[in-house]
């Protein structure tokens, strides 16, 4: 058994090549290729209208690709190409072994139903039918994203932004995924709640072995949370490296604006 | 059932002799047979159908009136409640309204009855093979009021992505202690859709599984026909440590004594007087010819 786990280690969990969607004649994304391995976390930024969000809908399967290939390392170790699932398939990992975090909690959470029911959903989602362990589930993950237990039966409306967005991550890490897609998961959080999520999420990715792919627009984020990065640019992917690499040392002349323009204080 | 239309008899018919046996002409009927037949099919797969225009507002059970106008034959034996009761507004204006349209036989009576319309209740005497159950349906849709899209819920029932529904129960358990629903209790229908049993109290959950006759829901404005078939399994949505139960009342009905019986609560005057009686008025006043009585007799 160890040897075929060291074999699906060293296999990438998630292959993208040559991934190209188009909006019709504009381009979302073009020619994009990357490895994701278990365990990494991969930053993908550049500014706005760049197609990080397209690029993370298409891996996702949330959207269509034009053209190209999206390969993911099922849990019995074969790659599978996401586009050839059908939707019950696409739909039953995205549920069970993804993740994704939107930027707006809104979009994430079911605002009309507790706390507790919103961590619980992908539970009752995959077949558990007994409310005493949903809700110790729930209760312990409410506690590992900082919530206060008694928070357990409020709606997500009645919380902060911040308790939202820990809610949210919450909710889509009850069933242990593989693999997180956050969507800027920082965005529109004040600096000291940022920097509270961030230090939450870098943790939760260290004790579960999260794999995830983060889109920013904040290079600090990239920084604390990613090993790897990619910039992008008008759809296409301008450089790639370590995180620190990019970040140190940039090399496309776009990046080094990009660098150069973050605000010191 | 014989769904042809009859000879008129044009010395005894009545004022509306124009219109078609039952109001809706022979095309129509066709469609919404086809529907039913799907519907019995695929048991509580909810079938679209051309809903049409009846002369009755939506809401007054137009899903059920076009079912049962459908289905109807001179042979059969109709009979209309409304919450259980075969004399309230509702029901005796459904019921003229076939009178007028068919002149086919009406009872009050559940086992004289081939076809039975019903808003909101299941006859108390149990039900046996051959009759027919006809439900007015206002909401189709068990998913509908935790996502509100109808693609996605058509995909969600397509994919057995049930999940949800749960999420509705886990909601009630976290708020009131137990399981709140009390009407409109989603059901799994043979173990593969979600079904909305009408609004119904959850007492008559346990009467829809395994049921000798056929059991038809209609929702007029919605556009939806949907069926449970004879003898299929019928199961109410539940948690391993909040199992179903049936609403439990504290005392017998006040009239017939029957407590194994669904009750309406019926004020009395403006002193805080009631009294609970049978939500069936059949049932209880069969019980009450057959000489049982409760505590108030009135």
């Amino acid at each position: 058994m160890p040897a075929m786990q060291d074999m699906a280690a060293e296999q990438p969990l998630m292959s993208v090549r040559d991934l190209t969607h188009m909006y019709g004649n504009r381009t979302g994304c073009r020619d994009v290729g990357f490895d994701l391995y278990p365990g990494e976390v991969l930053a993908i930024v550049g500014e706005s209208g760049s197609g990080k969000t397209t690029l993370l809908n298409c891996i996702a399967a949330r959207l269509q690709r034009t053209s190209g290939t999206v390969a993911y390392q099922m849990r019995d170790g074969r790659m599978q190409d996401l586009h050839a699932l059908s939707e019950a398939e696409r739909r039953f990992l995205a549920r069970t072994d993804w993740g994704f975090v939107h930027q707006n909690p809104a979009d994430g959470l079911r605002m009309s139903v507790s706390a507790g029911a919103n961590v619980g959903e992908r539970l009752m989602a995959v077949g558990q039918r007994h409310y005493g362990r949903i809700r110790e589930t729930a209760t312990d993950w409410l506690g590992r994203v900082e919530i206060d237990h008694d928070r357990i039966d409020d709606r997500p409306g009645t919380f902060s932004g911040g308790m939202r967005q820990r809610l949210q991550i919450a909710r889509n890490l009850v069933t242990g995924p593989r693999l997180v897609f956050m969507d800027e998961p920082t965005g529109g959080l004040d600096v000291s709640v940022q920097a509270r999520l961030l230090d939450l999420l870098r943790g939760l990715v260290d004790d579960l072995g999260l794999s995830a792919v983060v889109v920013t627009h904040d290079l600090a984020v990239a920084r604390l949370l990613s090993q790897r990065m990619m910039v992008m640019k008008n759809g296409r992917v301008i450089e790639t490296g370590l995180t620190d690499r990019v970040l140190d040392d940039p090399q496309a002349p776009y990046t080094q604006l990009l660098v150069s323009s973050i605000l010191q204080v | 059932m014989n769904t042809e239309a009859r000879a008129f008899d044009w010395a005894e018919a009545p004022a509306i002799a124009t219109y078609n046996f039952a109001y809706l002409d022979e095309q129509s009927k066709r469609m919404i047979r086809r529907a039913i037949l799907k519907g019995i099919a695929v048991p509580g797969y909810q079938v679209p159908f051309a809903s049409r225009e009846m002369p009755m507002p939506y809401g007054w059970g137009t899903g059920g009136v076009q079912v049962t106008a459908s289905i109807i034959g001179p042979d059969d034996t109709l009979k209309v409640i409304d919450q259980g009761a075969d004399d309230t507004t509702n029901a005796i204006s459904i019921r003229k309204f076939f009178q007028r349209t068919t002149g086919v036989r009406t009872t009050t009576a559940t086992t004289e009855a081939s076809i039975i319309q019903t808003r909101h209740r299941i006859p108390e005497t149990p039900l046996t093979a051959g009759q027919v159950l006809v439900y007015q349906v206002p909401i189709p849709e068990p998913l509908r009021f935790l996502e509100p899209r109808e693609t996605e819920t058509r995909t969600m029932h397509a994919l057995e992505e049930y999940g949800v529904m749960h999420v509705k129960l886990y909601e009630d358990i976290a708020r009131h202690g137990h399981i709140a629903t009390t009407y409109a209790y989603p059901v799994m229908v043979q173990g593969r859709y979600v079904t909305d049993p009408s609004p119904t109290p959850k007492f008559d959950n346990p009467k829809m599984d395994q049921c000798p006759a056929l059991q038809l829901f209609g929702a007029g404005r919605e556009m939806r026909i949907y069926a449970i078939p004879p003898w299929t399994e019928v199961t109410s949505l539940d948690f391993e440590d909040h199992p179903f139960a049936v609403q439990a009342f504290d005392r017998p009905c006040a009239l017939c004594g029957a407590d194994d019986v669904f009750l309406d609560e019926v004020i009395m005057d403006d002193q805080g007087g009631r009294m609970f009686v049978c939500s069936d008025t059949d049932h209880c006043n069969g019980r009450q010819q057959a000489g049982h009585a409760g505590e108030q007799e009135t």
